[in-house]
């Protein structure tokens, strides 16, 4: 049976608050705790219980980015991904990029889905799925919280901004998941020991094709967002709505 | 590949959202970002594509926005509903002729626009929320936590997505050409539309709506968030809500407001029985008042309240909707 591939990209935890690096070139990441994005840990689930219900071969987890990405590769091993690939890189690769490498991978295991999640929670891009779709000349179906897979096809509820709509797409496939789509897995322990076992290869960009893109987009600078004016405090309804009045909001 | 390559800003081009025979606002709000892409390259031109099966209202109605030069039409059967599987081979096709194209930070932007990027071989820049020159623009990322200012190479197209509330609507006062186009392109048929559900009807959108009264977690059922509702009625407001909310099952899942949800710009924004977490605030940072009711004094939503009441809503929401209709009897 065909596999599924799901691509995990590291991300600073959602429970940090980011500070801006005094420099402005980017964010603070010194002894930042680092997380799978919430999103693709709900892609593996997803991958996961699709091959648990037996219809699908092996569950690949793919990363893009440098050495330490293996931590996080790990974590999905122990999650249950049968293996893993580190495409690494120093210099962090952009969404078309990412997508350029999926590509390839998809074109060496022939997978029947590729799962990814909706948005990055670091650059908030919500590009690559969409991306690669297009490369791959195959159906995208976006922000799923729903699932259902047919030999040949995979029926998607999608939560967009009108609620919620049901493509069917042909196989293979991708798929971007919404945060409803399912609530991933803790890792057990001995889950963790059993996953050092499982192969984890490491590729470059370079091997997969990927090359330097000369239409990369350049960060020129960080900056915090502009403060909100400082507020008041009523203590009541009936000063509220006198305030909101006398600032002609109502 | 592309007319444009190698040459300074020569022209943008705005995909059109809608649906139900009606231009999504969204568009308006577009065409405003893509005015002043034109103008910061020094008066290029601006047109609007519109795809649809039958568009003549819509691109009536696109002709319409300010600035706007042309409206391109795309009449096909298969255009019928915005699958971006089908619509992005034809964006990209036209935008061989224009050096910038733009959809809405929408979900039909998010899922249309990276696909055509990707065939047009070019990067996207998400969430365009201010536009500095016709290839720099600042944006969002970290939630909101950060902005960015990022520059696109000026020898290749530029895709973008724009950031819907951080724009106004461009005005109705146009009178732009209609030109129908046609394309001899094969699209593909791996995708099927199966349904969409259907807008709770009577209320106002979310996404334009001047008032919105938002709850968390704290309103503990969908019943109870019929106290909500009666008070949005009362001030013509829509209906938003948190991700816990949502999650929970208390509303579905159009409310959600936030990173991962709706970004919206109100000029009013009641956030009831929410904590205030980055992901929330991040889509309400541009409303013009922020109202807090929460019972803890030290929740984060009081850090960007306008107006912050902390106490139970339980009890103040029903007095809230009781001096509003007051107010507007007199
Ligand atoms: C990847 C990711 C994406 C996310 N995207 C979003 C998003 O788009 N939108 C979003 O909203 N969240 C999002 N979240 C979730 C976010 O982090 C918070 O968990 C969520 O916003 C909390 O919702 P809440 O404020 O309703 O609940 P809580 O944080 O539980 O807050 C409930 C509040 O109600 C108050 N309260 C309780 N009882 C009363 C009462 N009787 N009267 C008054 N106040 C009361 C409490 O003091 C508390 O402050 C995301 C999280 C992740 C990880
Ligand atoms: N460096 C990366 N490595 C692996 N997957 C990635 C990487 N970047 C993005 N992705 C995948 O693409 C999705 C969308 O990311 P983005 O387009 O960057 O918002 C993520 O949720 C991941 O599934």
């Amino acid at each position: 049976m065909s596999p599924i591939l799901v691509a995990l990209k590291r991300v600073i935890d959602y429970s940090v608050r980011v500070r801006i690096r005094p420099d402005g070139a980017g964010v603070v990441t010194e002894g930042v705790k680092m997380s799978l994005n919430p999103f693709d840990e709900i892609a593996l689930e997803e991958a996961l219980r699709i091959r648990e219900r037996g219809q699908a071969g092996e569950v690949i987890a793919v990363s893009a980015g440098p050495a330490d990405v293996q931590q996080q590769l790990r974590t999905a091993l122990a999650m249950g991904a049968d293996r893993a690939i580190l495409v690494q890189t120093e210099q962090p690769l952009q969404p078309l990029q990412v997508a350029q490498a999926l590509l390839a991978l998809c074109r060496t295991h022939q997978p029947q889905l590729v799962i990814l999640g909706k948005q990055a929670i670091d650059d908030d891009n919500g590009q690559t799925g969409q991306m690669l779709a297009a490369l791959w000349e195959r159906p995208q179906a976006t922000f799923a919280s729903k699932v259902e897979l047919d030999p040949g096809q995979a029926r998607v509820t999608r939560e967009v901004d009108a609620g919620l709509e049901i493509l069917e797409v042909q196989l293979p496939a991708v798929i971007t998941t919404d945060l409803r789509l399912n609530e991933p897995r803790y890792v057990r322990l001995p889950e963790i020991m059993k996953a050092r076992k499982k192969p984890l290869e490491i590729v470059t960009p370079a091997s997969l094709g990927v090359g330097e893109n000369g239409a990369r987009v350049k960060v020129l600078k960080y900056e915090a967002p502009a403060p909100r004016a400082r507020g008041v405090r009523v203590s009541s309804a009936a000063e509220l709505v006198e305030l909101l009045a006398q600032r002609g909001v109502l | 590949m592309s007319a444009a390559a190698g040459t300074a800003a020569s022209a943008v081009l705005v995909v059109a959202e809608h649906a139900g025979g009606r231009l999504n606002q969204s568009t308006a709000r577009c065409v405003s970002c893509a005015a002043q892409i034109c103008a910061a390259a020094g008066g290029a031109p601006l047109d609007v594509a519109v795809l649809g099966a039958e568009v003549t209202a819509v691109a009536q109605a696109a002709a319409q926005l300010h600035g706007v030069r042309r409206v391109l039409t795309l009449v096909r059967p298969e255009n019928a509903e915005a699958l971006a599987a089908v619509w992005a081979p034809q964006l990209a096709a036209l935008a061989q002729e224009y050096s910038h194209l733009l959809g809405p930070s929408t979900t039909f932007g998010k899922d249309l626009m990276p696909r055509a990027a990707a065939l047009l071989g070019v990067a996207q820049i998400s969430d365009v929320m201010a536009v500095q020159s016709a290839w720099r623009f600042r944006r969002p990322v970290y939630a909101g936590n950060a902005i960015v200012t990022v520059e696109a190479p000026s020898h290749s197209k530029l895709v973008a997505t724009v950031r819907a509330a951080s724009f106004a609507p461009a005005a109705s006062d146009g009178h732009a050409a209609v030109e129908p186009r046609t394309q001899a392109l094969s699209l593909p048929t791996h995708t099927r539309f199966v349904s969409r559900s259907e807008p709770m009807p009577g209320r106002p959108d979310l996404q334009t709506a001047a008032r919105v009264v938002s709850g968390g977690r704290a309103l503990a059922s969908a019943d109870n968030f019929q106290l909500l509702y009666r008070l949005a009625d009362a001030l013509g407001a829509a209906v938003g809500a948190s991700r816990a909310a949502v999650d929970a099952g208390y509303v579905p899942n159009d409310l959600q407001v936030g990173q991962t949800g709706k970004i919206i710009a109100p000029e009013l924004y009641i956030a009831l029985g929410i904590s205030g977490a980055i992901q929330h605030l991040t889509g309400i940072k541009d409303a013009r008042t922020i109202v807090a009711i929460n019972k803890d004094a030290d929740a984060p939503i009081f850090e960007v309240a306008d107006i912050g009441l902390v106490g139970d809503l339980f009890q103040i929401v029903p007095q809230l909707e009781q001096l509003i209709r007051a107010r507007a009897r007199h």
